[in-house]
């Protein structure tokens, strides 16, 4: 069984910082993680693999500086990484980078068939959870997001049963191999490499694929040129209207009051719907 | 909360290829599940009218799903909320959402139909559709808008997004392929007011996909309300705890308040960590996003990673013992004072509130039958 | 189990030194680091001397990422939160390239400086904290244990090169717990401002920075002094005490820090930055009598870890890089004659500091922390004494002190009107003599 994981590299979003003056994205000294979204991806292949033996690869397009995301994903126990890199896949929106992915890919599953390919539910930079389905369609395999567990894969049969995050409960879902498969986060916890792991992940070379090695010819369908949206503007969010209103109060008793007061006073419809999801909560009861 | 730069948006220079050109009309994907129809469907009915008006076209609704009284009845409903037409395809095939049926059901439409713009809620629905149906129809597509606004000089539209995480907002065009399409998130957009009397035509087009060659099968479907895990996503109520509380019993407070308010518990990466909440209860970056109609949140800092996941909440509340939390940066209230004194007290003010109010509704006002 | 020539522990100026320069000699060396990558957990003003990585990376300029060259140096002496006094210093010979200083950002410099030592050859782990020193029957260092799961690696030889807090040497009760009293407590912010705006407000251009040294009651009579930098499109703000000071009167580090921040001296500088990183961190400033055992059979110390800063002058890093290198240089020699890293045969790495100038400059200023201890209010007095120095002093150019002090001095002996100051401050100068 062959496993592949996409996974990409992305600035710790939570040290980004907007130019005052200018607006613009300032980058500098803002650390490169793993999207903390497709560790919980690598962490399932990672299960099966120890389950059933299966080679997991662990695919990344990216810059150069990416190799250090991959080779995370080698320590934690990933059996081979490539980087899928080159100058004309830069500025790529979700259609061209699952195009370059599903090239990337093909050409794997010609190396050695694959079964299951992983994405996360989405990254933390772009956030768009589009390019698992963009996979999918591209490679004709059938899509699996929001995927809660995994609770059966019959590799002889092609089979799989998965539970999925649908709106307002979870489906069930029994399809066939291989399959794109978007993990929901906090399914599972991620492993920490032990020292073997983090030694095999030093040494091991990182495989480099360009647009040759993956069979790409059309250059209209790569990169910014590939990529039908483009961002117009980048721009500083409107801090939230007011700042915290102090709620004043000798005890916390008094402030309790205050506060449960001024909360009610300032949004009356909150009041109501409460009393109302309350007494849908005690009509369920009484049902069950 | 929708919002648009305050420079004008600097577009590169791009044509739109001739075969687009023709491409008219606003379109808004209505989600239904279990024949109950998503909120943020009829909130993009309200904003997709304002974009067709803007534009001199109409507006459709999209519908798809199984035959029955129910879906002509949603077709109506459709109308009452601002569409001018509703396409609608109805085959047994379509009775329970799966990808490849309704992403083929989609395309068809839009093949035939050719509008410039289609709309979906960035709902596990609409975010799974929405990117097959993109690349099946190779077009550009913006997720998990907060603004749209068309751009007449050129018909296109301009949709505004979070991005990074939420510390920066970005504005994304498509001048290249049509339609346009973006998801939109909920409670973004202001829900349009009902007018049952409004007219509309319905345009039934025929699915031709057989059962045999739809791959995936749905086995069951487990509703939130059976299953007993905490629904945090969805949850219009949640008091989330931080490393503040200090020690895994303390979270019992929030737990004992969350039954008074019928709330849903959540707590920060450092408190999952330390085992006093379930990871299923993490809010943030690597947890949840939440969108409550209410948040309380109790011994945390306010740290970036915890503030993407639920600064989208209406009203946000915030028990700190510091003054200086970055939590009350973006908080509507701040309690400044000790958690495991204010929780006790603040369950016993929220219960003889809502007690009294309780009392004098059905006071005035006896219950109709 | 994993075996090599050398581990070096810890990434900073001192351990990428020692690992740089013994791969390049073709030993077989481990790094390892706990940060996430290096540099993540590392703090400095951060101010860089050239000459010290000079030695190690000749051409180091044409790829590490410097930020501005210090053009100009500021001594204020700060009173309360009003008036400030100051000097500046601008001299064109700190003008000409090759300069002679340069602000850094740690955490790119520390990156830059670790892709060289993989480049050479060295095996680089991060994310990854040695807890313990691995030990035979008799004593000696045979490896390191990390938290990581089967995490013991051996080795002929351990680099100490793990900072201030110096817990490994500890904990193997290689060396004293460090006194408080020999621990200088910084805290320091960076904050962002665009370019412009930072050559409009310190009237600089191009890659000029300034360096702002200050001094005076900003720190509430304690011993010890702040500091700003610029960088291109940022301000480095910090402000340090002694720790034993700071333990006495309670006050945070982050509370003296607010407090400069305030002073309408440098308020409008920083007017309008965001803040993008705090950090406190501490400094050995015990000096020459606060030194340690230095090596030992199979370990070796450099660094902060072994104390080699100098106080006075805000240098550490270079002093760090300097150990680094000649600890390595010690092992290349030691394996090349074929012989064991026994303490015997690495006494020849104290024969290598004691030649070097990290040990003349610890020795000169050897009695500065006993009589900053004893007579703190001095530098509330004097500081700008220490500004009188600066032409000479700040030049850092790998020659000893000394030297450069007698050229002060007679200087001051023509200068009449200082010496009536001298007077008053005359143990003052002892100290520093
Ligand atoms: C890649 C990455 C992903 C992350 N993802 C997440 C995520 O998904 N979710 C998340 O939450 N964090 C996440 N974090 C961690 C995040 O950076 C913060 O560390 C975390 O949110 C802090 O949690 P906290 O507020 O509970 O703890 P702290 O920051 O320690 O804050 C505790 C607060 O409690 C207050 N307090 C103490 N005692 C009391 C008392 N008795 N009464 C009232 N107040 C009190 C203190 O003043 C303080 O403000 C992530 C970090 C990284 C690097
Ligand atoms: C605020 C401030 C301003 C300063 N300004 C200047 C200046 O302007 N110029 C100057 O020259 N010097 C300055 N210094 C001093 C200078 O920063 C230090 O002297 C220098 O960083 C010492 O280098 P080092 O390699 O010995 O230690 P560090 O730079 O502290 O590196 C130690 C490394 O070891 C790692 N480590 C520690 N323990 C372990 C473990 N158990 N396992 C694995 N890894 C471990 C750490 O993560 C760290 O990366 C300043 C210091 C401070 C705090
Ligand atoms: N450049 C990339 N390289 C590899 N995988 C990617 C890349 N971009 C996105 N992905 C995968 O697709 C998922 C969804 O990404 P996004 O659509 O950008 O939110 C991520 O969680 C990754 O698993």
């Amino acid at each position: 069984m062959h496993i592949a994981v996409c996974i990409k590299q992305v600035p710790d979003s939570a040290q980004i910082r907007v130019h005052p003056v200018t607006n613009t994205i300032m980058r500098q000294g803002v650390p490169a993680i793993v999207n903390p979204f497709d560790l919980f991806a690598l962490e399932e292949a990672l299960r099966i693999k120890d389950r059933t033996g299966a080679r997991v690869t662990v695919l990344s397009m990216g810059p150069p500086q990416a190799e250090d995301a991959l080779k995370k994903c080698i320590s934690l126990g990933a059996d081979d990484a490539i980087l899928v890199t080159d100058k004309a896949f830069s500025g790529a929106d979700t259609l061209a980078t699952s195009y370059v992915l599903a090239a990337a890919l093909r050409t794997l599953h010609e190396k050695q068939p694959l079964d299951l390919v992983f994405t996360g539910k989405q990254t933390i930079d772009g956030d768009t959870a589009q390019v698992g389905p963009g996979i999918a369609i591209r490679l004709g395999y059938q899509l699996l997001t929001y995927v809660s567990r995994i609770a059966k894969i019959d590799v002889q049969d092609s089979r799989i049963v998965v539970e999925r995050r649908a709106e307002g409960g979870v489906q069930v879902l029994e399809s066939r191999l291989p399959a794109v498969i978007t993990m929901l986060e906090g399914t599972n916890t991620i492993r920490f490499a032990d020292m073997p792991g983090m030694f095999t992940a030093a040494r091991q070379q990182t495989q480099h694929w360009n647009r040759e090695a993956i069979g790409i010819t059309d250059l209209t369908q790569v990169g910014l040129k590939g990529s039908p949206t483009v961002v117009a503007q980048v721009f500083a969010p409107k801090p939230k209207a007011v700042r915290a209103l102090r709620i004043e109060g000798e005890t916390p008793a008094a402030m309790a009051e205050a506060f449960v007061d001024k909360l009610f006073t300032d949004y009356p419809q909150l009041e109501e719907a409460l009393l109302e999801h309350l007494d849908q909560l005690a009509a369920q009861e009484q049902q069950s | 909360m929708s919002e648009l730069p305050a420079k004008p948006v600097k577009k590169p220079k791009r044509v739109l290829p001739e075969r687009f050109v023709s491409y008219k009309g606003v379109w808004v994907f209505i989600e239904h599940e279990h024949g109950h129809v998503h909120p943020v469907s009829w909130e993009l009915l309200g904003k997709g009218r304002e974009l067709a008006d803007k534009l001199g076209v109409e507006l459709a609704g999209v519908l798809i799903g199984a035959p029955g009284p129910k879906i002509a009845a949603l077709a109506g409903e459709t109308f009452a909320y601002g569409a001018d037409l509703c396409y609608l395809m109805q085959d047994a095939v379509l009775h329970d959402y799966r990808n490849q049926a309704y992403t083929a059901a989609i395309t068809t439409l839009v093949n035939t139909y050719q509008p410039e713009i289609l709309l979906l809620g960035a709902t596990t629905q609409g975010r799974d559709l929405a990117g097959s149906v993109a690349t099946t129809l190779l077009t550009g597509l913006t997720a998990d808008c907060t603004g749209l606004e068309i751009d007449l000089a050129d018909r296109s539209m301009l949709s505004s997004r979070p991005t990074f995480g939420g510390s920066l907002m970005c504005t994304i065009v498509n001048l290249a392929t049509r339609p346009q399409m973006a998801t939109v998130r909920p409670r973004v957009m202001p829900l349009p007011v009902k007018d049952p009397k409004r007219p509309g035509r319905i345009v039934e087009h025929a699915f031709d996909l057989a059962e045999e060659s739809i791959v995936t099968k749905v086995i069951d479907f487990i509703p939130d309300s059976r299953a007993d895990k905490p629904q945090l996503a969805f949850a219009d109520y949640i008091v989330a705890g931080g490393r503040g509380m200090g020690k895994p019993e303390n979270f019992d407070l929030l737990f004992s308040l969350a039954k008074t308010l019928g709330a849903e518990v959540g707590a920060s990466r450092p408190a999952v960590h330390a085992g006093w909440a379930d990871a299923e209860r993490q809010v943030g970056q690597s947890g949840k996003t939440v969108r409550p109609k209410f948040y309380l949140a109790a011994g945390v800092s306010g740290a970036i990673q915890h503030r993407v996941g639920m600064e989208g909440a209406d009203v946000i509340a915030a028990i700190n013992v510091d003054a200086n939390a970055p939590i009350f940066d973006f908080s509507n209230y701040a309690l400044i004072g000790n958690a495991l004194e204010l929780l006790p007290a603040l369950q016993t003010a929220f219960a003889a509130r809502l007690a009294q109010t309780r009392a004098r509704v059905t006071r005035s006002a006896p219950k109709e039958e | 189990m994993e075996k090599f020539d050398v581990i070096v522990v810890g990434a900073g100026p001192s351990g990428n030194a020692a690992a740089y320069t013994l791969a390049k000699a073709g030993v077989n060396v481990l790094q390892l680091e706990r940060g996430e990558s290096p540099g993540t957990k590392n703090v400095q003003g951060a101010i860089l001397y050239a000459h010290a990585l000079e030695e190690i990376i000749p051409d180091f300029r044409d790829s590490a990422p410097l930020e501005r060259h210090v053009a100009e140096q500021r001594m204020w002496m700060m009173d309360e939160a009003s008036v400030c006094t100051g000097m500046t210093h601008r001299d064109a010979r700190f003008s000409t390239p090759p300069y002679n200083r340069y602000t850094i950002i740690r955490a790119r410099f520390d990156r830059w400086f670790s892709a060289k030592v993989k480049e050479a050859g060295a095996l680089v782990i991060c994310e990854t904290t040695v807890s313990e020193l691995l030990r035979d029957a008799q004593g000696r260092v045979v490896g390191v244990r990390t938290e990581r799961e089967h995490g013991d690696i051996l080795a002929d030889c351990v680099i100490l090169a793990d900072g201030a807090n110096a817990l490994l040497g500890s904990r193997a009760g290689l060396r004293r717990e460090i006194k408080a009293e020999d621990m200088a407590l910084v805290a320091k912010e960076v904050l962002f401002l665009p370019k412009e705006t930072i050559d409009a407000r310190f009237n600089i251009s191009g890659d000029e920075g300034v360096v702002i040294e200050l001094a005076g009651n900003v720190t509430h009579g304690m011993v010890g002094t702040g500091f700003l930098y610029t960088n291109k499109d940022s301000i480095s703000i910090g402000i340090g005490c002694m720790l034993g000071d700071m333990k006495r009167q309670t006050i945070t580090p982050y509370q003296l820090l607010e407090g400069l921040k305030r002073h309408t001296a440098v308020r409008p500088l920083i007017e309008g930055a965001e803040m993008k990183e705090y950090s406190a961190h501490l400094i050995p400033e015990g000096g020459l009598k606060a030194l340690p055992q230095l090596y030992g059979d199979g370990w070796l110390v450099v660094g902060d870890s072994a104390g080699f800063v100098n106080g006075i002058h805000r240098e550490g890093s270079n002093l760090a890089m300097t150990s680094g290198r000649l600890a390595a240089e010690s092992l290349v020699a030691l394996k090349a004659a074929g012989k064991p890293f026994d303490a015997r045969h690495l006494a020849e790495y104290k024969r290598r500091l004691d030649d070097s100038v990290i040990i003349a400059d610890l020795k000169k200023y050897a009695d500065v922390p006993d009589f900053l201890h004893n007579k703190p209010h001095i530098l509330d007095v004097y500081p700008r004494l220490l500004g009188n120095a600066a032409h000479e002093m700040f030049m850092v150019d790998g020659q000893s002190k000394r030297a450069k002090q007698q050229k002060i001095y007679a200087e001051l002996k023509s200068r009449r009107s200082l010496l009536g100051l001298l007077g008053d401050a005359y143990h003052f100068w002892r100290a520093f003599r």
